[in-house]
């Protein structure tokens, strides 16, 4: 075994301890890391309910929202992270009080999506000029996060988890079947308002590590690729969860070693694991018998009878 | 829609022998609609414990808001209706319901025992923690799995299950609460005839060894008839309760559904409606013989 004096900017050097301890020497770094791993628990637990209610468009969409709110706020000489939680939260409260009728309503859903993008351009404009700030909100920027940045990150995503802890029973109930849910008094209007507002806190807290655009990769990756490997719920979101907590500190040190964005690698690494999982899970289901054909019968079997 | 005078009551109290027994649904000069738009009127009738009862008709005569009614989602227009002895409301504890069938989309990735599981604790805030309330509960989800013959496939994701498996676990998670009525709207719908018949049989069962009482909506009389202790058809309007014989019979059948229907006997006695195809296949009216009711579509 090697043992070697690292200095503080070394290279990549295949002892993993060096490596890591060369990355958190720097300020910038932990405090990305922190962050990061914060994001990526609250993104997979969310994520899940996401992927099951079906409503990733409407969370895009809702991230965008936040593109606005961040660019408005500082143009007004207001905290970013302020805006934006102010645009989410109000934007998330009024698709919540719509419920089941933002389902597939792609169409309103892309408009606003593209005039808030327009608007949050035009905000970002007026303040600095350039594209710069536009840049980071668009991508994220998570080697810029600062120490204040990390303590208003994880206040959102403390209380985002401790909702979704409150709410997870009759969540998981209304998101599976809302009708019979209504039957037996569970409050599915509330619940789908309470569980938009956590969204858009946890959408606010990852914008500052992946940006509005690629938020997918930690809302709707891990949590799609989670609901293949396990049937459990609780397994399900602390698979999403953990998944996307390696691919933000994965994605982070190989971004420390090149000249590229973390972003890239975090979105890529959520990528190539969603593709490989489906390959392999798709594999497994073809060398049994036909599942395909089952998938069919199903979506058949289902389709509303009027 | 046909006027009050125009309404017609058929049938009526429950049979002789039953009276004793306290009615579990009772609907006196019941009447529904939603807004301005009634639904039907001049419902009266008694459903008792352990009594399977189908409701049938044709589409937009408002099977489906019967139910709604009982479940207290939908207000009492006028007249009364009591169920186990209250009036109607949201969230009874003493309701099994499974509601017409949906996609269930986000469900396709979940297993079966989690969706029986919510008739027991999907109501119940916060997480659930290992101990002997969470063993307990996992033991009656298991018994109620096991009641309906599921619990070969009920570790299976739902996207893998077929539409008679889907069926079966829904009914559980219906029967986990233990209650003592049971309404299912169109449970046979979308499942082939073999099913249908595997379906219809599994509930009476059911429904006489726990005195459940039980209200299916259906589409196609036949694979009910052989089950069921009595049929409320509802029509052009009104309400008409009885025994089988009584009720399925050509002339009161065509007089309902304002078309030529036939009841025939075969040598075992079974009884065979037919003429009402079109109603039982093509969920859309316009197309068939039969002159139907203007479709309330979206109500049902």
């Amino acid at each position: 075994m090697r043992i070697l004096a690292v200095p503080v900017a070394a290279g990549f050097s295949w002892n993993p301890a060096s490596d890591v301890g060369a990355i958190l020497s720097w300020q910038f770094m932990r405090s990305a890391y922190e962050a990061g791993t914060v994001v990526a628990i609250v993104s997979g637990v969310v994520g899940y309910f996401v992927v099951l209610r079906r409503t990733a468009f409407a969370a895009h969409a809702l991230s965008d929202m936040g593109f606005p709110g961040a660019a408005g706020a500082a143009l007004i000489g207001v905290d970013p992270v302020v805006g934006m939680l102010v645009f989410t939260l109000t934007v998330g409260a009024v698709m919540g009080l719509l419920g089941e009728r933002v389902r597939g309503r792609d169409t309103v859903i892309g408009i606003v999506l593209a005039f808030s993008l327009a608007l949050g351009y035009l905000f970002s404009s007026l303040y600095t000029g350039n594209s710069t700030e536009a840049f980071a909100l668009l991508f994220g920027q998570i080697t810029g996060v600062s120490t204040w940045d990390v303590v208003v990150t994880v206040a959102a995503s403390a209380v985002a988890l401790a909702a979704v802890a409150v709410m997870y029973r009759p969540l998981l109930f209304a998101s599976v079947d809302e009708v019979v849910a209504e039957a037996r008094r569970v409050p599915v209007r509330t619940l789908s308002v309470g569980f938009m507002l956590t969204l858009a806190l946890a959408v606010s807290a990852a914008v500052q590590v992946i940006g509005v655009l690629l938020i997918f990769a930690l809302l709707v990756t891990p949590a799609a690729i989670a609901e293949r490997l396990t049937r459990r719920p609780g397994a399900a979101i602390a698979c999403a969860s953990g998944l996307a907590v390696l691919f933000v500190w994965v994605g982070l040190a190989i971004a420390y070693y090149q000249p590229y964005p973390p972003s890239f690698f975090i979105v890529g690494l959520a990528f190539v694991t969603y593709v490989a999982v489906r390959i392999v899970s798709g594999a497994r289901s073809w060398s049994r018998r036909g599942s395909m054909g089952r998938w069919d019968a199903l979506t058949r079997s289902t389709s509303p009878s009027r | 829609m046909n006027g009050p005078a125009d309404q017609r009551v058929i049938g009526a109290p429950a049979p002789a022998g039953r009276g004793r027994l306290a009615a579990v649904v009772r609907a006196v000069d019941l009447a529904a609609g939603y807004g301005a738009v009634p639904v039907w009127a001049g419902a009266n009738f008694e459903v008792v414990s352990g009594e399977f009862v189908a409701v049938l008709g044709p589409n937009g005569a408002g099977k489906s808001t019967l139910l709604r009614v009982i479940l207290g989602l939908v207000a009492v227009r006028s007249g009364t209706v009591e169920v186990l002895g209250a009036p109607p409301r949201r969230g009874n504890p003493g309701i099994g319901y499974v509601p017409q069938s949906r996609a269930l989309e986000g469900g396709a990735a979940i297993r079966g025992v989690d969706l029986v599981g919510f008739g027991l604790t999907g109501g119940r805030w916060g997480i659930p923690f290992p101990g002997a309330a969470h063993r307990a509960v996992r033991a009656r989800v298991a018994a109620a799995i096991e009641a309906v013959g599921a619990t070969d496939y009920a570790r299976r994701r739902l996207g893998e299950l077929s539409g008679g498996e889907r069926q079966r676990l829904l009914l559980a998670q219906a029967l986990v609460g233990e209650p003592r009525l049971l309404l299912l709207d169109e449970p046979l719908a979308s499942l082939d005839i073999r099913n249908q018949g595997l379906i219809a049989r599994l509930v009476a069962t059911i429904a006489r060894a726990r005195s459940l009482a039980v209200l299916l909506v259906g589409h196609d009389v036949n694979p009910l008839l052989p089950v069921v202790d009595r049929v409320l058809y509802l029509a052009h309007g009104s309400v008409a309760i009885g025994p089988p014989d009584e009720v399925v019979t050509a002339e009161t059948l065509s007089r309902l559904y304002g078309s030529e229907v036939d009841v025939v006997t075969d040598r075992r006695g079974r009884r065979f409606v037919i003429g009402l195809e079109d109603e039982a296949t093509h969920p859309h009216p316009g197309n068939g013989t039969a002159a139907k009711q203007p479709a309330r579509r979206g109500q049902q």
